[in-house]
């Protein structure tokens, strides 16, 4: 045997890893089962209910609807030129994609131990499907923004899309990176700890509500008290949703610094949460 | 000499036994504390060998230990081992389920395993959509899949219903596709758990028959996890044996064989008593296997003659004291009983001495794979048991392929517990038109 067929190993299975060991030939060779993977994610969800994908569109809609008549007709919060309804539905669609990526993620490992128990496959596969597959939600939430915006533009609303629309995409992926990141975090931790899955469902419920979905953030300034202010305020969520809305309604305020500030958190969530993800996938199955 | 394609080296793996619970995060704490300051994990000192029988004094234990071994292409490699001795940790660790504490292993092709089948199948899709899923989570590709499907569908025989939900499946039914789709993967370097074999009993001899005919498929390493040292026996060309998380043997299939038979078992083919060997009128003194030059030994061709032979001391006269045997395969069935019955000692009541009684086993009776010998010292009139003992001795019946009497041309696998050999005679009819 010579030094030449030492080296040729295709891989090493062993006890020390590297920080980040994100193998992209090998998701490459499996991305037939990170489509697999948003196609059931799709296909599955509404099987035999009668209203199928239309599902999709009830929730944030009627989640709008509630939330109109609860803040903005009994609150009074103001809107400004903005029609409440639309106002409500943007916050919601674009909450709706963080909180859906998040969640997904957040039980990756616990949802999954059974197939992850078996068979090795790169694990990074199932929060990226997850991410993918609520993309394809958002869009389908997204026409039916744009539906309602039309509706009110020709209502003669005063609305329009703002020029920095161009970061929208930007911003999608910022939701992503978070939701992702977050959720990968949660999902290593919850396989020790699992008091974590409790939180996750009532932590995002009230992270939705510190993160200026329903009221725009300079309502928050006027009225909430000045030691919480900062917290709604230069929030990455908040950052989002504020920017999200500016961008699509013209309303609110939106700063570089705050973009890019947000774009950069975004980005080291995203990372550490793929360095905990790692750490956690080699021997996970061992504690789960 | 044909290249390495797999190289474990220095493979541990540690558990943690009892409730992980209360106390993981201070351990967790202090595991971290010990690594920020550059020191050794403080829990993996105390690991102690895996023997689930005794009662440990730490809640760590080693699954594995220390194991490396090599596999060249295309050998197919035999794992044997009690329950508990780390098999299937050690294939864990293969299939890259989870990692192990030390050591590390380098391959040159992908591995798949057969360890599992069904995982990822989901009961709202149809079929034909289960077999893309999981294929590809066994790590085809999609134009890979697309080229076997007909065959995978034809496999499973579930045709009618390939374009059903699979939660409408009978459980037979979707381990067999589940087996379709994991028979048809391709891996440079396969691992197989013969304990997967499932269904029923027409649907498991098509899958031995699978698994046979993938490991002897030219040029594929095979690793291959059993405990039936028939098909070891048949499909290996090495075998290893783990015991306690460690390998104590590796080598030649029919070496392994016999050591794990005297090791695991507590049985040679030959056996001494010296307490519990009976009663105040007869005791036991020993029990061998031999053939027909009486030499002993754990392994014997099917083709010879196998004498049976009992050393027993006679303690009050007086008695007719007669032997017998029963003989137990390897999966517990017992094959036959054969009582002492026409002896010149027969009629004879015996007195005190040592004896001894042989039994000669007829040439092409037993079918290959390991007997093991039960013991008896009984009287009539009335019927009385002085000595009873099973498990005494084994020993393996290997069959020479070659010179097989009851094959012929035939190299698969033969099933029934024996094997005799009988007259066949073939003649040609209708002479009159040659």
């Amino acid at each position: 045997m010579n030094n030449n067929t030492e080296d040729n190993w295709l891989y090493t299975i062993s006890s020390k890893h590297k920080l980040i060991d994100l193998n992209f030939k090998e998701i490459w060779r499996y991305r037939d089962l990170l489509l697999l993977f948003v196609k059931r994610d799709i296909v599955t969800v509404y099987k035999q209910t009668i209203l199928g994908p239309l599902w999709y569109v009830i929730q944030p809609l009627f989640t709008s609807v509630i939330f109109t008549l609860i803040f903005n007709n009994l609150g009074q919060i103001q809107t400004g030129s903005v029609p409440p309804f639309l106002f409500n539905l943007a916050g919601i669609t674009a909450w709706n994609y963080f909180r859906l990526c998040l969640t997904g993620t957040s039980n990756t490992f616990s949802s999954n131990a059974g197939i992850f128990g078996k068979v090795y496959f790169p694990r990074v596969i199932v929060p990226l499907s997850v991410v993918i597959s609520n993309l394809l939600k958002f869009a389908i939430q997204l026409c039916i923004f744009f539906c309602f915006y039309a509706y009110y533009v020709f209502q003669g609303s005063l609305v329009s899309i703002n020029s920095e629309i161009i970061l929208f995409p930007i911003y999608v992926l910022m939701m992503a990176l978070l939701g992702l990141g977050l959720g990968m975090i949660i999902s290593s931790f919850t396989t020790k700890y699992k008091d974590l899955t409790v939180l996750v469902g009532f932590g995002v419920q009230l992270l939705m509500y510190a993160s200026a979905v329903p009221y725009p953030v300079s309502e928050a300034k006027l009225k909430f008290p000045s030691w919480f202010v900062p917290f709604v305020e230069y929030s990455p969520f908040t950052q989002i949703i504020e920017g999200f809305r500016y961008i699509l309604l013209n309303t609110g305020s939106f700063s570089l610094t705050g973009f890019l500030y947000t774009l950069i958190i975004s980005f080291i969530v995203f990372i550490l949460g793929l360095i905990i993800f790692n750490k956690t996938e080699k021997s996970f199955i061992d504690t789960v | 000499m044909s290249e390495i394609m797999l190289k474990v080296t220095g493979i541990s793996k540690q558990y943690r036994l009892g409730l992980v619970g209360t106390g993981t995060i201070s351990h967790d704490l202090k595991r971290w504390w010990h690594k920020v300051r550059g020191k050794d994990d403080p829990f993996l000192k105390i690991g102690e060998t895996n023997d689930r029988s005794i009662k440990g004094e730490s809640d760590y234990v080693w699954a594995l230990k220390d194991i490396s071994f090599e596999v060249k292409r295309g050998e197919v490699l035999g794992i044997i081992g009690k329950n508990g001795a780390g098999k299937s940790t050690l294939l864990k660790i293969l299939s890259r389920v989870t990692s192990p504490t030390t050591g590390e292993i380098k391959t040159k092709g992908r591995i798949a395993s057969l360890l599992e089948v069904g995982t990822g199948f989901h009961p709202e899709m149809t079929g034909r959509e289960n077999i893309y899923l999981n294929g590809a989570i066994l790590g085809m590709t999609k134009s890979e899949i697309q080229s076997k499907i007909d065959e995978i569908i034809e496999f499973s025989g579930c045709e009618r219903y390939i374009d059903t939900p699979v939660k409408r499946y009978s459980s037979g039914m979707t381990v067999r596709l589940a087996f379709a789709v994991a028979a048809h993967l391709e891996p440079d370097i396969l691992v197989i758990d013969e304990v997967l074999a499932v269904g029923d009993a027409e649907f498991q001899k098509k899958a031995i028959g699978k698994m046979q005919d993938i490991s002897k498929g030219e040029g594929r390493t095979v690793l291959f996890v059993s405990h039936n040292m028939d098909s070891i026996m048949r499909l290996c060309t090495r075998s290893i044996l783990m015991k306690n998380g460690s390998i104590i043997e590796d080598g030649k299939v029919s070496h392994v064989i016999d050591t794990y038979l005297s090791t695991e078992f507590g049985t040679t083919s030959q056996k001494y008593w010296d307490k519990n060997n009976g009663n105040d009128l007869v005791k036991v003194l020993s029990v061998k296997a031999h053939n027909s030059n009486f030499e002993t030994g754990e392994n014997f061709k099917i083709t010879e003659e196998i004498g049976i032979t009992l050393t027993y001391r006679v303690l009050e006269s007086g008695h007719k004291i007669h032997s017998a045997f029963n003989f137990f395969n390897a999966s517990g069935i017992n094959i036959f009983d054969s009582h002492e019955s026409n002896t010149e000692l027969y009629h004879v009541k015996k007195k005190p001495g040592i004896y001894q009684t042989t039994v000669w086993v007829y040439k092409n009776l037993f079918s290959e794979g390991v007997i093991v010998l039960g013991v008896a010292l009984v009287t009539h009139d009335p019927f009385r048991v002085h000595f009873h003992e099973r498990d005494t001795i084994a020993f393996n019946m290997v069959e020479d392929l070659e010179t097989s009497p009851t094959r012929g041309d035939y190299v698969g696998s033969m099933p029934g517990i024996i094997r005799p050999k009988f007259e066949w005679v073939s003649e040609k009819m209708n002479k009159k038109n040659d």
